[in-house]
This record gives structure tokens, C-alpha cells and sequence, in this order.
């Protein structure tokens, strides 16, 4: 091989090789996945206490009465009373204002949640237990407007929307506090 | 009795409730092949075999089951625990070829034998319920993947991951919808971490309820989780100005949600596909799970379908109405995330028995959702004096730390206690204190957050049971 040849062949080497590390290292991107379609995301919802996201739709509490007869009673009792026996398990939903400060506090929709929005969003994800996402809008509006409505926190003849229900005043809205750990006391 | 008698104090309600999740523990350990009740016998407790067989005494219920010969009882029963393949056992397995090569198809299992399982927390339904990982027999720090805890809120779901994608969305430039394919496509970490539900010792607070290290800290599991940090998918995605909580969610029937500090979430969030070398178990997230180092269980969305970037939290009900820690003044905490550094001996543990004075080597895990465990001291007194013991390597961060404490029992009534201290120099506290800087909210407390020293009390016979001290 002559000393021309073995210089040339030694650059394209080289010059091989920094091609090669220069798409060497981890890109800023990976340009991976693609764009979601509207339909991708249309049943996506998550609904924070300003009602971002609440649908469309309207809901009473005689319309909500009869949504939770058919489909919560069951499990939740017809007082909304809970039912904690073996194979039902469904929380106690009203009552217990004033114990939280108690040494048997009793935390319920009315004692305890602190958005009315948070309802609507458990409600229309996760409810009813056997059938979660079977319900209409409409029906998730009425049967919250149902349990508030037990509850004393909305009228009975309330309308509930995407416009009035972040409105609505949950009685424990004040009764959360941050995260103080480390608790400073575990230092002195 | 004497389970009534621990039971005083609580109202008919709790009382309901304590004595399932008592009977349940009572009923796991018949299942284990143990004797619950208070005899002679409970040599049974010792946790490893291998090592300590040794100690068991000679015409216990033990030795029995772990004499060659099968006994007629064990061989009537042809049954294997869950997890493992009842085979004969011969005499002398020297004499007879064993199993063929192969013939478990491709993926083995347990030995008959080995007899740990979970023990399910007696919820009125089973599919939102919770599971204990045996921590008497653990070893070492990982957590086998089939005795990894379990919290469901609506069953477990079936997920085919050519059907599974995840959409990361929001305030974010270039909204994505990732395959199974793509995730695994992206730079990957692996990394143990621990995972322990905030609800874990609940029952503990007012009084030493449940009998077993399994009862009171079976919400506890390690594993090493392999996955994509979430800073990488947030580099593809591309944040936007005022992201500042996303909300995650999972694809089970419950539709799973956690507001998370975006923050966090830069820190050292994992996007995990991987458990232990191989895909996540289905009860552990299958086929995508979020990881997020030291936090409450709760906010590692398994089966994770959807991040959504957003400038506020969402207050789900899950941060809501429940993982808030309801204090005795009436106000509960929220967003208390961090599971603060606690430890646990986990040898000798509650309903084990000390055939004796002599040697016994202690040992338990110890951890933080902060970082290292810097220092782990045990007590043999109750607290009076401390004495350092040994981290076993490897030490990590957010990750269990096994120790090791060398103790000759005199034979006199003991109180065993460990206490870590982790890398901030946080110490793990006392219950006392921290009933005095939170109040008791009912019966089980704040629930939540419960990381008190653990008591363990040796009797003058050896026996070993669960106590406040």
C-alpha cells in the first residue's frame, strides 16, 4: 500500500469517525410519540375547585333523587347513611358538622370535603363503583345537587352548572392546613 | 379475653373494625401454618430458616414440616402455598432424579416450602383494599415482586400494552400521546427505591393493636424500578410558562388522580415500566407506573394513562376527603407527601419466640423519603440507652437500609427498639411526641403519617409481642 493510499484511507477514517461522534450523546429531543387527536383526549377531565373543564349540562335535586335511588342507594344507604357492612363498604356521605375536633370525628361530603367541585369530579370518574363513567353529565349535576342539597349546603330547588357549582361553600372549605414536617417541635 | 381487653377504649364502631383486621392477621397466620394462640410452640415465628434452623426446638410444629420425609398430613394436603408447584419430596433426594430442566415452561417459582404471603386488611370490598408484605421473613432490602404491598381502589385492571399509551398534556408546547414502544424507546434509569402507604400503622396509634411487624408495617416494600425520568418526557413535551402541579392519572376503574408539584416531579420522578428485571407485576402498575422517591404511596399513580400540566392542583378526592392528615384541633394537614424517616426491627418481631438466652442477632430496615439513613441505634431497654448498629451496604437514598445489632438476651423482660436518624439529621421520633404535636383524631389518629419508634417487648419466656413503651 502506498503512503499516499494509507494517508487517504487514515482521513476517511477519521473523518468517519467524527461524523459518528458528532450523532454521539443524548439529544435534547427524541421527537418520540405523536400528537393527540381531539378524540384522543375528549373523555379526558379533571375538574379543579374554579370548575375549569365542567361540562356542559344542568342538574336539580329531585333530578339528582331519583339518579341516586337507582344508582348510589345501594351501596351508600338510602339515608346516605354509608354502609360499612362486608361486600358494600360505601362512605357515609352527609352529617357529621361540628366533630371534626372530636374524639370521634366523623368526615363526610358535608363535614369534611372542601370543594363542591371535587364531588362532581369523584363522582363522574369513579362512580358508582361498579359502573364508574356510566353516568350522563346531567346526572352527575343531579345527583350532587342530591347530596348537597341532604347535606343543607344548596337549596333544594338549586340549579347546578358549570357556572354555580364552583360557587357553592363546602362548610370545611378553612379546615386544611399545609404540610409543616419536619415538624420544628422534633427539634428543640 | 385478650383481645378485648387491648380493644378497650375504642368505640363499638372501631371495635368493629380492629377486631377484623385482627382476626385477619390471626387468620394469616394460621394460614402460614403457624399457631396463633399463646402456647409453647410458637418457635414457628422464627423468620430464616436456613440460618436460624438451628434454634428451633427439637419436636416443634417446625421441624416437623422441615424434616425430609414428608409427614402424612403434609402429603394428604398436596397443596403449595400461592406462588410455588406442590412436587413430592422424597426421602433422600440423592437417590431419585429431580425435576426435569425447564419443566416450570420458562418461568420458575418458590419452593412449596417458603409459605409468606400478604394478608389482606378485612375492607368491607375486595377491590378497595390493601395487602401487607411479610416483613418477618424479609431479607436483605428488595422486596420480592410478589410480596410487594397492594392498595387498589377498584380492582386490579388487565391493561394489553399495545393498547395502553400516555398522554402528556396541558401547559406544555408540544402535547404527546407516547406507546408502550415510545416510552421504552427513551434514556431510561434504574433505581431502588422504597415505596410506603402513608395509612401504614394506622391502627397503632392509640394503643398496640395489631400482633405482627407484617400488621403494623407491611405497607412497606422496596423494589428497583427501571423507567424514564419524567424530566426527559417534560423536554419532549416542552413546559410552558406558570406549570406548576400536574395531575396524574391512572387507567384503572377508579381513574386514579393525584395533583403532584411539578417540582418534584423535575427532582426525580420515574415513569416506570420495570420492577425488579422485569415488567411491573399487574398489581403494581402494570404496564406504567409513577415513581416519585419518598412520597406517600398513594401518589405513585399506577397503571399511569395521563399527565396533565397545570398551573393549580386539582384537590381530587384522594387529596381531599382522604390522605389528609386530620390533626386533634379539628384542621388537617394536606399535600403532607414526604414519608418521613422511620425504622422497624424486624427480627425478633412481634408472635416470634427466643427458644432462650444467649445470641440473637437483631435486625429490621430502616428508611427516609429525605435521603440517607445516616445512623440507626437500637435499645434493648426501652429507650433508656441507645447503641449504634451496623447499616448493611448498600446504604441509598429513599431507599430501605438493612441493620444488623449483635445482642446477647440475658433472659430477663426486654424492650426492643430501633431509632433512625437520616441524612438532614432528622431523628425518627417517639409516638409520644408526635401524639403531642398532632393530638389523637379518633381512634386510629391522623391515620396518616404515623412514623414512631417501634416497641417490641421480649418476655421472661422469650416471647416477643407488640407494645407501646
Amino acid at each position: 500500500m502506498s503512503t499516499l493510499r494509507a494517508i487517504l484511507t487514515l482521513a476517511a477514517v477519521l473523518a468517519l469517525t467524527q461524523t459518528v461522534q458528532a450523532q454521539q450523546g443524548y439529544p435534547v429531543r427524541l421527537d418520540l410519540g405523536t400528537t393527540p387527536t381531539p378524540q384522543d383526549l375528549a373523555q379526558a377531565f379533571a375538574i379543579p375547585p374554579d370548575g375549569r373543564g365542567l361540562p356542559p349540562g344542568k342538574g336539580t335535586y329531585a333530578e339528582g333523587e331519583k339518579v341516586y335511588a337507582d344508582s348510589c342507594a345501594v351501596c351508600h344507604g338510602d339515608k346516605l347513611q354509608g354502609i360499612p357492612t362486608p361486600g358494600i363498604g360505601g362512605d357515609k356521605l352527609i352529617g357529621g358538622r361540628g366533630t371534626l375536633a372530636s374524639a370521634t370525628p366523623v368526615k363526610t361530603v358535608e363535614s369534611y370535603w372542601p370543594y363542591a367541585t371535587t364531588l362532581f369530579d369523584y363522582v363522574k370518574r369513579s362512580m358508582p363503583f361498579t359502573a364508574p363513567g356510566s353516568l350522563s353529565d346531567e346526572q352527575v349535576y343531579g345527583v350532587v345537587a342530591y347530596i348537597l342539597g341532604e347535606a343543607n349546603i344548596v337549596p333544594k330547588n338549586a340549579v347546578l352548572d358549570a357556572k354555580s357549582l364552583p360557587g357553592v361553600q363546602m362548610p370545611n372549605r378553612d379546615g386544611f392546613v399545609a404540610d409543616p414536617r419536619p415538624e420544628i417541635q422534633l427539634y428543640r | 379475653m385478650a383481645v378485648r381487653d387491648a380493644l378497650e377504649g375504642y368505640d363499638e364502631k372501631t371495635k368493629t373494625q380492629v377486631e377484623a383486621m385482627i382476626d385477619a392477621e390471626r387468620r394469616a397466620l394460621a394460614q402460614r401454618g403457624r399457631e396463633p394462640e399463646d402456647c409453647s410452640c410458637k418457635t414457628g415465628m422464627f423468620p430464616q430458616l436456613g440460618r436460624r434452623s438451628v434454634l428451633v426446638a427439637a419436636g416443634s410444629a417446625l421441624a416437623a414440616s422441615l424434616a425430609p420425609l414428608p409427614t402424612p398430613a403434609r402429603a394428604a394436603e398436596r397443596k403449595a402455598p400461592a406462588g410455588a408447584v406442590w412436587r413430592e419430596s422424597p426421602n433422600d433426594p440423592t437417590k431419585v432424579p429431580g425435576t426435569p430442566t425447564a419443566e416450570d415452561g420458562g418461568y420458575g417459582s418458590r419452593s412449596q416450602f417458603a409459605t409468606e404471603l400478604r394478608w389482606r386488611y378485612p375492607t368491607p370490598t375486595t377491590l378497595s383494599s390493601w395487602t401487607m408484605t411479610p416483613l418477618d421473613t424479609s431479607e436483605g432490602i428488595i422486596t420480592p415482586s410478589g410480596l410487594h404491598f397492594e392498595r387498589h381502589h377498584g380492582g386490579i385492571p388487565t391493561i394489553d400494552p399495545a393498547r395502553h399509551s400516555l398522554f402528556v398534556h396541558g401547559l406544555v408546547e408540544r402535547p404527546k400521546k407516547f406507546t408502550m414502544a415510545d416510552i421504552k424507546r427513551f434514556p431510561s434509569v434504574s433505581r431502588l427505591h422504597f415505596i410506603e402507604c402513608s395509612g401504614n400503622g394506622l391502627t397503632e396509634w392509640r394503643k398496640p393493636t395489631l400482633k405482627t411487624v407484617q400488621g403494623t408495617h407491611g405497607l412497606l416494600s422496596t423494589s428497583e424500578w427501571t423507567g424514564v425520568q419524567f424530566s426527559t418526557l417534560a423536554r419532549e413535551v416542552g413546559l410552558k410558562d406558570g406549570a406548576g402541579w400536574v395531575l396524574a392519572e391512572g387507567a384503572d376503574s377508579a381513574v386514579m388522580t393525584r395533583s403532584i408539584p411539578l417540582e418534584k416531579l423535575l427532582a426525580d420522578a420515574i415513569i416506570a415500566y420495570a420492577q425488579n428485571g422485569e415488567a411491573l407485576r399487574p398489581e403494581q402498575g402494570y404496564p406504567l407506573r409513577l415513581i416519585l422517591p419518598g412520597w406517600e404511596g398513594n401518589t405513585h399513580i399506577k397503571w399511569l394513562r395521563r399527565l396533565d400540566v397545570s398551573d393549580q392542583p386539582f384537590m381530587t378526592r384522594e387529596e381531599t376527603s382522604k390522605y389528609t392528615d386530620l390533626l386533634g384541633n379539628g384542621k388537617a394537614r394536606q399535600f403532607s407527601f414526604t414519608m418521613e424517616a422511620k425504622s422497624v426491627i424486624t427480627f425478633p418481631s412481634g408472635e416470634m419466640k427466643l427458644p432462650g438466652p444467649g445470641f440473637y442477632e437483631i435486625t429490621g430496615l430502616a428508611w427516609s423519603g429525605r435521603g440517607r439513613i445516616a445512623r440507626l441505634e437500637v435499645s434493648v431497654d426501652g429507650g433508656k440507652n441507645w447503641n449504634l448498629a451496623a447499616l448493611q451496604d448498600p446504604v441509598l437514598p429513599i431507599c430501605t437500609t438493612r441493620f444488623r445489632f449483635p445482642w446477647f438476651w440475658n433472659g430477663q423482660p426486654s424492650v426492643l427498639q430501633s431509632r433512625a436518624t437520616d441524612e438532614t439529621g432528622y431523628v425518627q421520633p417517639t409516638l409520644q411526641q408526635l401524639v403531642e404535636i398532632r393530638g389523637l383524631a379518633g381512634p386510629f389518629g391522623s391515620v396518616y403519617h404515623l412514623n414512631a419508634i417501634q416497641s417490641w417487648s421480649v418476655a421472661a419466656d422469650g416471647s416477643v409481642s407488640n407494645v407501646h413503651a
